[in-house]
């Protein structure tokens, strides 16, 4: 018995803290996908309607349970379809997370000598029966091909109109979900194919791994979407997908749906460092309520060969071919400048009402970085009467405390009295007074 | 200047539609970039004007609008690009023309080059969203543009064919009635036909032919996104159609568009059309057109 998965995933709550990484300030924690409790991850590179798309589903239940259902523009050949290593996703995953960055306030007291820049360092990631041709004839579904791909199963299937599909998948030992008729039905009648997968159970075995590797099948197209719609006839709620893409020119967004940048570069309270993954669901979940549900949010957006600060490596050259960046000359090296690949991070968080139609993407011409950044600042741990500066130092520190706590309050709703409570901030300070600095008697 | 000019309602309204849209709808618009495309799109007038030896304030309006239309539309990375389709938006309508009227809409044909020829450039159509009430907004403030300007039945009718196309194909492939509904609410949709295939210098004279013309710019922008999969239908489907205005106005002949009606004064005898007409015979050497 076999379930329809297209889309939905599940995973625990847990932020990743790595080794702190030395750059202007210190990278601390990101919020990665493991944040979210639902989730998917789809990587599209594309050039000249050439389209390599991976897909890994962080599905957690039997193997046996496991399907793929994904509406494809061509019949794919089997030298067209791959298994690729799910580390790849995971470097993908830890290089454009949002991500917390913390300073040290220097020694007010002290001239300051001018600050050394350092490169990101952290270890390279791992690397990651035959049917019934006559029952399928009339029931309208034609099995163009079938091949075992690593330890998948894979049937590429037309279909005439969307009953028999489902009537067909029934009897081949799939569950389908209600709903299924109808959310495959507008895919037959654009004449697209379905890519079926499964797990062949033998092959899974010799892999020795415990997970589902990520399936990529590469397809020329003048199509540039993700079909998302199927995945919903068999969710309950929101479910969260986060689309790397990988293009030549530059940012990628949606045509269909708003497009917009996450809240970033802003400065938090300190305590944000032992409370991010709260700190960035809530900010996400905000974001997304202004925009009604309905608007796909741009997370990471930046040349593939450097970063600043750098959450992860870049990927390397041998990564992105595997991923299926085409273009890229085995010559090229990614490390330490440009490369001619811009990668997108877009976070949908879809329902089936909010997105009514599938994402439809365009590249364009757009190079300009942008990363999900919060800035957490650590206070000089001095004495005020060290020295006069000393004095401005803290008077500035408590404007600023208010500033980070009601800048918290405004990107996630938490309640302003509750984050002044958790800084320990106390009432306002009356270091605010305007005549403080009126004659000098400021202290 | 004349308060009656549907221009000046027509400017109030894009850049209001700008601010909103750069305030509230997170446009990458930065406000050099339409400061650039202002002055650029006025210089441009100015050299035409002076070079035609036109008189009066009131052909800046137009060159105006297409700043703001392009502003509106047109996204880039650099401050360039913007004043460099602004530029050639408004020399186009001094250079490419047929008869009396410019060929092109010059939003239009800016956007279309920009796109083609200047690295770093984009348009956002997703970006004005789904969000009903601005739909609203700039559906009930188009119909005032589009009615001041008594060219209004294009726009009407572009939307009646384009969004009978989305209707029937959503019922053809069985989607839900909610893909149509979220195409009905597109913002870019309804700027689109009310603020750019409504311009009245760029459409057939004739009702029947802007019908007509409404219909061919709808199917293909519907075949444009539809059929192969490419985006930006709207824009090209306006862009491809322009040059079979001169042929509709040919087949079905009325009288040329004023911006102030004048009462007496005919068309030909418009300033700008005799100066231009002129201009061409003289300086690019082109034949003179069939009055």
């Amino acid at each position: 018995m076999l379930l329809i998965v297209i889309g939905a995933a599940s995973s625990g709550l847990l932020l990743q803290v790595p080794d702190a990484e030395a750059f202007c300030g210190f990278y601390v924690a990101r919020a990665d996908v493991k944040l979210y409790n639902k989730s998917s991850q789809v990587a599209v590179v594309r050039h000249d309607n050439k389209t390599v798309m991976s897909m890994l589903n962080d599905f957690e239940g039997e193997m046996k349970d496991f399907a793929l259902v994904v509406p494809v523009p061509v019949v794919l050949e089997e030298g067209q379809i791959h298994v690729a290593d799910k580390a790849l996703f995971e470097h993908l995953d830890a290089f454009s997370a949002p991500r917390l960055v913390e300073y040290h306030d220097p020694d007010p007291c002290r001239v300051y000598e001018a600050e050394s820049w350092g490169m990101a360092k952290s270890a390279a990631p791992p690397m990651a029966g035959a049917l019934r041709d006559e029952r399928s004839r009339a029931l309208g579904v034609t099995v163009e091909a079938q091949y075992t791909v690593g330890e998948y199963d894979i049937v590429i299937l037309s279909a005439t109109e969307s009953g028999g599909l489902e009537t067909w998948l029934i009897e081949s030992g799939y569950r389908v979900p209600a709903g299924a008729r109808r959310a495959l039905q507008p895919y037959i009648r654009q004449g697209l194919k379905f890519f079926v997968a499964r797990v062949n159970l033998k092959e899974q075995a010799a892999t020795g791994l415990s997970w589902l590797r990520p399936l990529q099948f590469a397809f020329e197209s003048p199509r540039f979407m993700l079909p998302i719609r199927l995945g919903m006839a068999n969710s309950q709620g929101a479910q969260d997908l986060i689309v790397y893409l990988m293009t030549r020119e530059g940012r990628v967004e949606t045509t269909n749906y708003r497009t917009i940048k996450i809240p970033s570069d802003v400065e938090i309270p300190e305590f944000a460092l032992t409370e991010f993954a709260d700190v960035y669901r809530a900010l996400f979940e905000r974001a997304l309520a202004k925009e009604g549900g309905r608007a796909v949010f741009t997370e990471y957006a930046w040349n593939m060969g450097w970063c600043d600060p750098c959450a992860s490596d870049p990927l390397s050259s041998a990564e992105l071919r595997e991923l299926g960046v085409f273009w890229l000359d085995e010559a090229n090296d990614t490390r330490g400048g440009a490369v001619p690949v811009q990668l997108t991070r877009l976070h949908v968080r879809y329902t089936a009402e909010t997105f009514p139609e599938d994402l439809v993407f365009q590249e364009t011409g757009d190079r300009e970085n942008f990363q999900g950044r919060y800035i957490v600042r650590h206070p000089w741990k001095g004495e005020a009467g060290e020295c006069s500066a000393a004095r401005d130092y803290f008077r500035n520190l408590r404007a600023r405390q208010d500033r980070e706590a009601e800048t918290l309050a405004g990107l996630t709703g938490w309640d302003l009295a509750d984050i002044r409570r958790k800084m320990k901030l106390g009432s306002r300070p009356k270091s605010d007074s305007w005549w403080r600095k009126l004659w000098g008697n400021g202290g | 200047m004349s308060f009656k000019d549907p221009r000046l309602f027509q400017i109030a309204l894009l850049g209001c539609l700008l601010g909103l849209g750069a305030f509230f709808r997170d446009f990458a618009i930065r406000p050099e970039q339409i400061a650039l495309a202002i002055v650029s799109a006025l210089a441009t007038q100015a050299l035409f004007i002076h070079q035609l030896k036109l008189k009066g304030s009131i052909n800046y309006l137009s060159a105006l609008i297409t700043a703001f239309s392009l502003s509106l539309l047109l996204r880039a990375d650099s401050n360039w690009v913007h004043p460099m389709a602004a530029c050639a938006a408004i020399a186009a309508k001094f250079v490419i023309r047929t008869g009396q009227k410019h060929v092109f809409n010059p939003g239009n044909l800016g956007v279309v080059l920009a796109l083609l020829f200047l690295p770093g450039s984009w348009t956002s159509s997703g970006q004005w969203g789904q969000d009903i009430a601005i739909a609203a907004w700039v559906f009930m403030l188009g119909t005032l543009v589009t009615t001041k300007a008594r060219r209004g039945d294009i726009s009407w009718a572009f939307l009646g064919f384009f969004l009978g196309i989305v209707a029937l194909r959503v019922m053809i492939l069985g989607q839900k009635p909610a893909v149509f509904l979220h195409q009905l609410t597109n913002g870019s949709l309804l700027l689109f036909a009310f603020f750019m295939i409504s311009d009245p210098m760029t459409i057939p004279n004739h009702p029947r032919g802007r019908i007509l013309y409404a219909f061919l710019v709808a199917v293909l922008a519907a075949v444009w996104q539809y059929g192969l999969f490419r985006t930006n239908g709207l824009i090209w489907a306006l862009f491809l159609c322009s040059p079979l205005v001169p042929l509709i106005d040919r087949w079905l002949p009325a009288g040329r568009y004023k911006w102030i009606p004048t009462g007496g004064s005919n068309a030909t005898s418009h300033p700008e059309t005799v100066a231009v007409d002129r201009y061409r015979r003289c300086v690019i050497g082109a034949a003179a057109p069939g009055s």
